[in-house]
């Protein structure tokens, strides 16, 4: 450990040396407006709070705040808003993370989702509104939290594209995506009324392949799920499940076959496709990815119900 | 047509040596652009293009567009490249861009990220929020139609926002038959307009969106054009920083950073120059100097600080710093000054009033501003400045601000981040306006507070009292003036001195030269304010009786006076009671159309929420009223 902290310290030096040449590469730039921006959070907001979803963008995100506000600890507490569905391998990596950060981790589960037992097999988009859209209003609400980071980038899909930095929304969650406030240079307008909230995209100008670098530059920990490993799997509809725990009811006729695969994104397990891969390092993941030709949510079923399913999504609160 | 086939080569390192690949565009530098112009001039299609051809859509992307675009597509069969760009459901039903997109793509030499911002005058604001952070403009004109309005607009902001770098993008040249004197003609006529407004220099390039003809690939059909295809020019202009990192050291702190009683540093980004261990600073506005102890950050502490770096900075000695103060560089430290001509962008639906209290927010500074009449507006087609008493959505024009304390600044065409502020509604916490600001003006520091002997102490101790402003507020036809007469009657009799500053009265004499417009109605109350502080300086309790409709200048009235000096009296009464009452015809008269503006009718009032003493004249008389008024006040 000592040993690496005096590499990335030489790595620094290097850096700060480069930086002589007065011109910041694209990832330090990128670097410094992430900073900025939670700092400006921070500073003008009275219970601000980070959304973690223990995906590689959520890694990014909480290295980066620890950066922020170096040597205190990110001044907020982490928000996982679960729907008990999350990979075992989440579970593991989140509590781990949000200890070495030193940061308080909040976990909210929708009691109205308990009680109903709504699952991603019987229930179908039920599931999502129920767990994560819902789940997310009710703990906003609860913990009276006025701003809210979350992990989202604009090269993701068509409307994130064209949302804020500091997106605004009113006192019962909702999004306008017609009257957004404008965002001119790096000057963020914070202010709202009693009982409205702004969700803060600090990645919003990240591409997945920025994610990525960042991870193997920086030497981001990120949930083993990523890297292609023999694991056990079921076809279904043409995508590849994971069978994570016994909770997997299999239909007549499937058993599950090991097969070396990874994850490009990760959510609920039931509903995340997997590829078939042997990338079982980064620069192999990154190489994977750079040559594929489809896109990262492919993986995801949410997206696919319509052309503005996550406007329509986010206008309802979804993050 | 072009020569090449459509696929932009992905870089074969990818496949043969990734690690060699990734250190190669690790180190690429990034160029964020804009593309604008006309409505229809093909902006979103030439993104769409750019993506497509650099191999950044997907397969999964590329079958529901092709899906979307035999649906709602403008191309019949072929693909509606404009249908990537344009994400909310709104455009994509009225094939129009309404807000700003952020795409992101990448070559071996250079990453982007491109804006695709709306052509349409009402979302102009959009516009802008793309324009401020770009590095370079395409500007887009449709060959058949040349220089239009919104290129012309668009040039104008671009040119105002200080982008360095413009392209002029001659679109849908296979539509003019690929002639070159068309597009020659085309750049001349922009260029006399670029002379006209101060772009000294652009590139000009003859193009074909919906073709891919010389965006990536040259284009065979425009063989007489020699220049850079899109593409190349982009991958090659020298970025420039605007000379951030020749100019002094400045960094405005964001946030203090105090994990334990050992340590106090200095969050924030560094907006110019370098700054190193032992460098003497300045703290500002105060003026306080110190030596810097050590750059921190999370991977160690740095030899030096550069423009562009978000940093944690510590000095040497315990002076006093925090969010909103600038720290500088000892011996050059940027201006500090409370009143600055600059050029604003209204981007509300409401328009500008002047003489209303706004919030400016100009780095990591907040303070409150209020605007003059405007010096001119621009009309951006012409360039022609034009009088103006206010500013609407999307004008443009010159005012002076004056702030309630003073500000560090830059000039806007010295540093973006401490010369560009933004104007926030203090009711609806809209951005209502970006401004630039140009200069101090001298003005602030030749007027001196004369300090009298006598203060507004010694003048209310006299009276036996204290000053006291009780502002009535409420429809025409409410009472306020019948209540505040009978109040003023009663503490008279009582040996108070007061004085009774009547709406009517007050706009026969130093307000007649003001009307009834929104603008006119802040000005009106401002100046009734002013008026009423100064009678309080005198010792005296003021009431006033006027309308007041909006909540933004009984706030400013508020805050004019001491703390518990002023006491709002809402007098409550619906408008059917009003208007039954009609004690000077004028609800007649309004509802006639006779007159125009008129609260309650055709102009909005806005109740006050937290008002002392609310008195409702539906249900108590006048002297009741009254009563009630006075043995509030005289309990205070």
């Amino acid at each position: 450990m000592q040993k690496l902290l005096q590499l990335n310290h030489q790595e620094t030096k290097k850096a700060a040396m480069a930086l002589d040449d007065r011109q910041l590469t694209h990832l330090q730039r990128l670097e410094a407006e992430s900073i900025q921006i939670m700092r400006e959070v921070v500073a003008t907001s009275t219970n601000p709070v980070m959304l973690y979803s223990v995906g590689k963008d959520s890694a990014c995100m909480l290295h980066l705040a620890k950066k922020a506000f170096y040597p205190s600890p990110p001044p907020f507490p982490l928000l996982h808003v679960d729907t008990t569905w999350k990979f075992q391998a989440m579970y593991a990596l989140r509590d781990k993370a949000a200890a070495d950060a030193g940061m308080q981790l909040l976990v909210h589960h929708n009691p109205e989702a308990v009680e109903k037992g709504i699952n991603p097999f019987d229930h179908g988009s039920l599931h999502t509104d129920m767990w994560k859209t819902d789940g997310l209003k009710q703990a906003l609400s609860a913990y009276g939290f006025d701003a809210a980071f979350g992990g989202a980038r604009r090269d993701e899909e068509k409307s994130r594209a064209k949302e804020r930095v500091f997106s605004f929304r009113s006192a019962n969650h909702r999004w306008d995506p017609k009257s957004q406030r404008p965002e001119l240079w790096s000057q963020y307008n914070a202010r709202k009324a009693k009982g409205e909230s702004i969700r803060v995209f600090p990645l919003s100008n990240w591409t997945e392949l920025d994610i990525w670098q960042y991870i193997q530059l920086e030497k981001i920990e990120i949930v083993p799920l990523y890297f292609a490993a023999p694991r056990p799997v079921v076809e279904r509809d043409g995508m590849l499940i994971m069978v994570d725990d016994d909770r997997f009811p299999l239909r007549d006729g499937e058993t599950p076959e090991m097969k070396s695969i990874r994850f490009r994104t990760l959510g609920c397990y039931p509903l995340t496709g997997a590829v078939e891969s042997e990338a079982a390092t980064l620069s192999e993941v990154i190489q994977e990815m750079l040559l594929t030709t489809t896109s990262e949510r492919q993986g995801r079923a949410i997206d696919h119900d319509s052309a503005a399913s996550m406007e329509k999504k986010k206008q309802e609160g979804y993050f | 047509m072009s020569e090449q086939s459509h696929e932009y080569k992905v870089d074969a390192l990818i496949a043969e040596d990734i690690d060699a690949y990734l250190s190669k565009h690790q180190h690429k530098t990034m160029l964020r652009f804009i593309t604008c112009g006309s409505v229809d001039d093909g902006k979103s299609t030439l993104i769409g293009r750019l993506l497509y051809d650099s191999k950044m859509i997907f397969e999964d992307q590329l079958a529901s567009l092709t899906k979307d675009s035999k649906a709602v597509g403008t191309q019949g069969q072929e693909i509606d490249f404009a249908l990537l760009v344009d994400g909310l459901a709104a455009e994509r039903e009225q094939g129009i861009t309404i807000d700003v997109a952020y795409r992101f793509f990448a070559t071996d030499k250079r990453k982007f990220i491109v804006a695709d911002t709306p052509g349409h005058e009402q979302y102009t604001r959009n516009m802008v929020t793309g324009a401020s952070t770009a590095d370079l403009a395409v500007i887009l004109i449709d060959a058949r139609q040349g220089v239009l309005t919104q290129t012309r607009r668009h040039s104008y902001i671009v040119n105002m926002l200080g982008i360095p770098n413009v392209v002029l993008a001659v679109n849908k040249m296979d539509l003019v038959g690929s002639s070159e004197e068309r597009f020659d003609e085309i750049v001349a006529e922009y260029r006399a307009f670029a002379d006209q407004i101060g772009i000294k220099e652009f590139t000009a390039i003859p193009i074909s969106g919906l073709r891919g003809d010389n965006i990536v690939d040259r284009s065979v059909a425009m063989d007489w054009y020699k220049g850079p295809t899109l593409m190349a020019h982009l991958e090659t202009v020298p970025l420039s920083d605007r000379g951030a990192a020749n100019r002094p050291f400045r960094m405005p702190v964001q946030w203090v950073n105090r994990p334990n009683l050992d340590f106090r540093g200095f969050s924030g980004t560094i907006t110019s120059g370098t700054v190193h261990p032992g460098d003497g600073v300045r703290v500002l506005p105060s003026g306080k100097t110190s030596t810097v102890k050590s750059i921190v950050t999370y991977n160690g502490d740095l030899d030096s600080g550069v423009a562009g770096q978000a940093v944690t900075i510590t000095l040497n000695d315990e002076i006093d710093c925090s969010r909103g103060n600038v720290l500088s560089v000892a011996d050059n430290p940027p201006e500090v000054a409370d009143q600055f001509e600059t050029t604003l962008i209204w981007m509300d639906e409401s328009e500008m009033l002047p003489g209303r209290p706004y919030i400016l927010q100009i780095g990591t500074q907040s303070v409150t501003a209020t605007i003059t009449e405007p010096k001119y507006e621009v009309n951006v087609n012409t360039t022609e400045q034009l009088a103006a008493r206010t500013l609407k959505l999307n004008a443009i024009g010159v005012c002076n601000i004056s702030t309630d304390r003073p500000i560090v600044f830059e000039s806007y065409d010295d540093d973006r981040t401490m010369g560009g502020f933004i104007l926030i509604d203090r009711m609806t916490n809209a951005t209502v306006a970006a401004g630039l600001v140009h200069f101090a003006l001298r003005r602030s520091q030749n007027i001196h507070w004369q300090a009298v002997d006598i203060d507004r102490n010694a003048h209310a101790l006299q009276k036996g009292q204290k000053a006291k402003v009780v502002w009535f507020t409420g429809l025409s036809g409410s009472g306020k003036s019948t209540i505040a007469n009978l109040v003023e009657k009663k503490l008279h009799s009582m040996g108070r001195h007061s004085f009774l500053l009547d709406g009517d009265n007050v706009r026969h004499g130093l307000n007649r030269d003001l009307g009834f417009t929104d603008a006119d109605r802040v000005e009106n109350i401002r100046r009734v304010g002013e008026v009423a502080r100064l009678m309080t300086d005198a010792g005296l309790i003021v009431m006033t009786a006027f309308i007041s409709p909006f909540k933004a200048e009984r706030q400013m009235v508020r805050d004019l006076m001491e703390e518990g000096e002023f006491v709002e009296v809402f007098v409550n009464t619906s408008l059917e009671t009003a208007e039954s009452r009609d004690v000077k015809g004028l609800y007649k008269k309004a509802r006639a159309g006779d007159l125009k503006n008129f609260t309650g009718i055709d102009s909005p009032y806005e109740k006050p929420e937290k008002a002392e003493i609310t008195v409702n004249t539906d249900e108590m008389t006048a002297e009741e009223a009254a009563e009630m008024i006075v043995d509030r006040l005289l309990a205070m």
